[in-house]
């Protein structure tokens, strides 16, 4: 599956026309599930289109570790088909749930979350090959190894199995004999609904194949797992959009080889397939928003306010995730954490707390166990916010801690160290990070100097206050812009501490960029080739600013840079609520959009990031000094792995 | 890690604060007779109960250089050698250093070196810090480390407006103090690893101009116009071992007011006959038609990649720039200062007198800035003993020296 995401990402674009496209009722699964079905694998919607029974804890092991080795395997053994069908079953089942391992990760994702999950699978199982016994591999062959006895063994290979990787063999099994397995797996309603549609899919190809069913005559479960390989010959023929996804199946050998200096695609939402097993997963329900932007289809946006309630009268039902993060969850949702250095910490302090009241269960590896817990919790805030990179890059290093924890740490003592290198990343990465760009921030402004800055960057406000404090001499423009109107926030509190300040929107901006001698801005992200992510309207202030000869600068920790190149913002980018820019708070004459969303031909678009080219920024001050755009790869290069490894 | 930049702002500020209390003396840039008696000239001066806090040490580098010109300003120089060079420090300076100790010799260690002819004054900083390891007498790391540190900010606050000396003593910290060192238990190990890799450094930077002249020997075509702006002897180097391959070129040099820099280099080229051309300083727009590249060289290179050099560069650059020709930098590594201007106000002015040859009325005012920031997108290349390097490389290389 990690094999799949590559292709995905290099096929994709070429496969969905964006823009001009008009579109289409049902543009993938449509062609997907007919064609297949008509196919004599078609059927294999089972093992790959349905998305196994999920328990947050227990689905993320089967993805970390036996991923790719029970890929491999399936990929050597499977493309000779349906003949052994205890073999092929084992080999599909993993691929069953590994894809919506996967897509639960990207799910609602537009940033980094994927690629932090996708990394640390990638080191993590690297990482494992040397100090466990029961690495990928070997646990490959362990599988393989047993597959060939699976049907004899049936009764004794779920509790084996449950023990190291679950969910992967959980699948199959509910199909093989559920009754043998309900005993051990607690199910929870949406497992037994994803087992109940895995059956019926399973019942209809059967059907559908009356001839090839014969064959297999095996009933349920043989059927299911012949599919899968079958699927993997037939598709490329059969359509256009399909191959992308079949593609996977034939060269995923170098794209293994490929994957690890590829960025993870992200999950393109407008692939309505792989969003509806999304959405089966999830814990939060949202309904989409209609009338979207077709440019910007491939982003999740969902209805406002829908979302919250639902949540909340479920806190005492999810028992997978933890209260904080449950917690923090729902402050994402509502809007009452923004920023990125506050989202982060909000985030690495709800993992502490988790960390803190975790327990391995017996005969599990707290590394591992604890990853894939705290991977089920970045799923849970995908769902409730799209990730912010800052957030992706401290998971990466949460995930590369717990990772990295020796092997003779007893439970308590591994679970303080992880929790001191949360603090440790937040104190050092953030906060004296902080303190530090404030510093290097001050030296750059005189007395007299005219600032801008847009939006509310809480490191620029510490800086400006800073500033303040030290006796310099400046006065303040702070620009903001509909509709979150976040600067009025920071103007109140610059004031409030006594700085001289104006007050203006971002349409005044040519006119107001005349006096300013510097433009401070944050960042949410800064990416390799210099192009700063940031919100929405930045690049525009830059952009004047570059016109008018200003100096624009740039204040951004390094922990947020990233390797990912982007050209424009449209590929990765965090769609808002409509209803935002529909309406304006306390006009109630301005009601012209009032109902936008009946209208088939209005489309709003809400965007809450842009990317501004390195041209127009002058500077950006980290916490490693003063770079210009150019250096930072540099930053990443050197530095990344430190965030990593501190 | 950010420590370091940290520290090097609080350094700076307290540089400014010593530069503001007490008049540093000449730069090394000239032969050392000249220098010294410069300095000797330059006493009465400096020791001026009202010192005009309008001319800089800076100026005082450029004046020296005049002084070759001027020839009756060189029989001065001359007559003035053998008198006492060394007691030029101011005393605030000696009070300041004999607290540390050992510290107190490292000016003097410096005006020593700096009179070896051609030797840069940041490299006359090095060999002068290597020689205060040499004479230490710490018996930790740590002391050592400190007395180091005390000697480079008093050499550094010497002159705060060279930003090579600035440079190259930052530079020789790192990487003086960057190597393993400190995992040896021996203290005397230690030390004299240190020792030698201070010699190394300090061997590397004598170097270097040879280096860049090689290397830019590549860019020097037969037939070519170079535009030569200011005195630097690197550029004089690269010019030199061009003529001396047989290449065949000739050389436009601006007259460098105020001190007249180009009459110097048109004079060096005259003697090695290279055809040479001189205009006045605005002309340069006149004649890059015919200019197939500009040469410059450095007083420093900063982390944008751009660099800081004589009033006047930078107009070149742009016009440059505008003809799309190639404009070439030649400077050494020492020269890479952790500096990041933003415009042209946001450097320590470097200010010097102008003579205009007429009483100019006192309401008029005078810009007596003596340099200018060339931001990266006007520069081509940069040649140094690092390499040839593009713009963006020099904030690169200056992150892996000093983070």
């Amino acid at each position: 599956m990690e094999a799949r995401r590559p292709t995905r990402a290099v096929i994709d674009p070429k496969v969905r026309h964006v823009g001009f496209f008009a579109p289409p009722a049902n543009p993938l699964p449509g062609p997907n599930s007919t064609l297949l079905s008509g196919s004599p694998a078609g059927n294999s919607l089972s093992p790959v289109m349905i998305p196994p029974p999920r328990h947050p804890s227990d689905r993320s092991p089967a993805v970390p570790v036996p991923d790719t080795g029970l890929r491999r395997q399936g990929s050597d053994h499977v493309p000779v088909g349906s003949y052994n069908p205890s073999e092929s079953l084992l080999s599909s089942s993993p691929a069953a749930s590994s894809p919506s391992g996967r897509v639960g990760l990207a799910d609602g994702e537009f940033s980094e979350e994927s690629d932090g999950w996708y990394r640390y699978r990638r080191s993590g199982s690297g990482k494992y090959d040397l100090p466990l016994p029961d690495t990928t591999p070997e646990k490959a062959l362990d599988y393989s190894a047993k597959s060939s006895a699976a049907p004899v063994l049936e009764s004794k290979k779920p509790a084996h199995v449950s023990g190291k990787s679950g969910k992967a063999v959980v699948e199959e099994q509910n199909e093989l004999q559920s009754s043998s397995k309900r005993p051990k797996e607690k199910t929870t309603k949406a497992e037994r609904r994803a087992l109940q549609e895995a059956q019926r899919a399973a019942k209809a190809a059967a059907k559908a194949e009356g001839n090839k069913s014969a064959a297999v005559s095996g009933g349920g479960p043989p059927s299911k797992p012949v599919k899968q390989p079958s699927i993997k010959k037939d598709a490329p023929p059969v359509s256009l959009s399909i191959a992308a996804s079949d593609k996977k199946g034939s060269d995923r050998p170098p794209e293994k080889e490929r994957k690890k200096d590829v960025p993870p695609p992200r999950m393109q939402f407008d692939d309505k397939s792989r969003v509806e097993k999304a959405k089966r997963r999830s814990v939060v329900h949202q309904t989409e928003a209609r009338n979207r932007v077709e440019l910007f289809r491939h982003l999740p946006q969902y209805e406002h306010g829908s979302q919250l309630p639902d949540l909340e009268s479920k806190f005492f039902q999810l028992d997978p995730v933890h209260p904080a993060v449950y917690k923090v969850g729902l402050q994402y949702l509502a809007g009452d954490i923004t920023g990125g250095n506050a989202r982060c910490i909000a985030m690495l302090r709800a993992f502490k707390e988790a960390i803190e009241d975790y327990s391995t269960p017996p005969e599990k590896n707290l590394a591992r166990d604890l990853t894939a817990k705290i991977s089920s919790y970045v799923s849970f805030f995908t769902e409730c916010r799209p990730l912010s990179i800052s957030m992706g890059n401290a998971i990466r290093f949460v995930k590369s801690r717990i990772a990295n924890l020796p092997l003779n740490l007893s439970e308590s003592e591994a679970k303080a160290a992880v929790c001191s290198d949360i603090e440790r990343f937040i104190n050092e990465k953030i906060i004296l990070a902080d303190n530090v760009i404030v510093r290097h921030a001050v030296t750059k402004i005189r007395d007299g100097d005219v600032l801008l800055t847009y939006g509310s960057s809480c490191v620029v406000e510490m800086f400006l206050l800073y500033a303040h404090e030290m006796g310099k001499q400046f006065r303040v423009v702070v620009v903001d812009s509909r509709p979150k109107l976040e600067g009025q926030a920071l103007l109140r509190r610059l004031v409030a501490n006594g700085l001289s300040c104006t007050y203006s929107h971002i349409n005044a901006i040519s006119y107001i960029m005349h006096e300013v001698t510097r433009v401070f801005l944050g960042a949410a992200s800064v990416l390799s080739n210099g192009t700063v992510y940031s919100r929405v309207g930045t690049a525009s202030v830059a952009m004047v600013a570059h016109a008018f000869r200003v100096p624009v600068i740039i204040c951004c920790e390094a922990y947020k840079f990233h390797e990912r190149v982007q050209l424009d913002s449209i590929c990765s980018n965090e769609l808002g609520d409509p209803d935002a820019i529909a309406k304006v708070p306390g006009r109630m004459d301005v009601n012209y959009l009032n109902n936008w969303s009946n209208k088939e031909n209005l489309q709003l678009l809400n965007l809450m990031y842009d990317a501004t080219p390195s041209d127009y920024i002058s500077m950006i001050i980290t916490d490693y000094g003063m770079i210009p755009t150019t250096s930072v790869p540099v930053i990443v290069r050197e530095y990344s792995r430190e965030h990593l490894f501190i | 890690m950010w420590w370091r930049s940290a520290s090097f702002i609080l350094d700076q500020r307290n540089q400014d604060d010593a530069a503001s209390s007490t008049k540093p003396e000449t730069l090394s840039v000239s032969p050392p007779q000249t220098q010294s008696s410069y300095m000797a000239a330059a006493e009465p001066f400096n020791q001026n109960p009202n010192p005009n806090p309008k001319i800089s040490a800076y100026y005082q580098t450029r004046a020296a250089h005049t002084g070759v010109v001027t020839k009756d300003w060189l029989a001065q120089a001359q007559a003035a050698v053998g008198r006492h060079p060394d007691d030029v420090p101011s005393p605030g300076y000696e009070v300041e250093t004999s607290d540390s100790g050992k510290s107190f010799s490292v000016i003097h260690e410096f005006n020593n070196w700096r009179k070896q002819p051609d030797l840069a004054e940041a490299v006359a900083a090095i060999r002068a810090l290597a020689a205060v390891i040499r004479a230490s007498e710490a018996t930790t790391m740590m002391e050592l480390e400190i007395e180091l540190k005390k000697a480079s900010d008093s050499l550094k606050s010497w002159d705060t407006t060279s930003i090579s000396l600035t440079a190259g003593c930052d530079l020789f910290m790192r990487y003086v103090t960057r190597t393993s060192a400190l995992e040896y238990e021996d203290f005397n190990s230690a030390k004299s690893r240190l020792i030698e890799r201070a010699e190394k450094f300090g061997e590397i930077s004598c170097k270097a101009r040879r280096i860049i002249a090689m290397l830019s020997q590549d860019f020097i075509f037969d037939g070519c116009t170079i535009l030569v702006h200011g005195f630097s002897r690197v550029v004089l180097e690269v010019l030199k071992t061009a003529a001396q391959n047989k290449k065949l070129f000739r050389v436009f040099c601006t007259e460098g007011r105020p001190d007249r820099t180009g009459l110097r280099l048109s004079n060096e080229l005259a003697k090695l006959d290279v055809p040479v051309k001189l205009l006045i300083d605005s002309a340069a727009a006149y004649s890059m038609d015919e200019v197939d590249m500009v040469f410059v060289g450095a007083d420093g290179v900063v982390e944008s990649g751009g660099i800081i050099n004589m009033m006047g560069t930078y107009q070149i650059a742009l016009v440059a720039h505008s003809m799309n020709k190639p404009v070439y930098v030649a400077a050494e590594s020492y020269k890479f200062a952790r500096l990041y201007p933003l415009d042209q106000k946001d450097m320590a002015p470097a200010l010097r007198p102008i003579d205009f040859g007429v009483p100019i009325p006192s309401k008029v005012e005078v810009e007596t800035s003596a340099r200018d920031y060339t931001p990266p997108q006007y520069l081509t290349l940069l040649f140094t003993d690092l390499g040839v390097l593009t713009p963006s490389v020099v904030s690169d290389e200056l992150i892996q020296l000093y983070l």
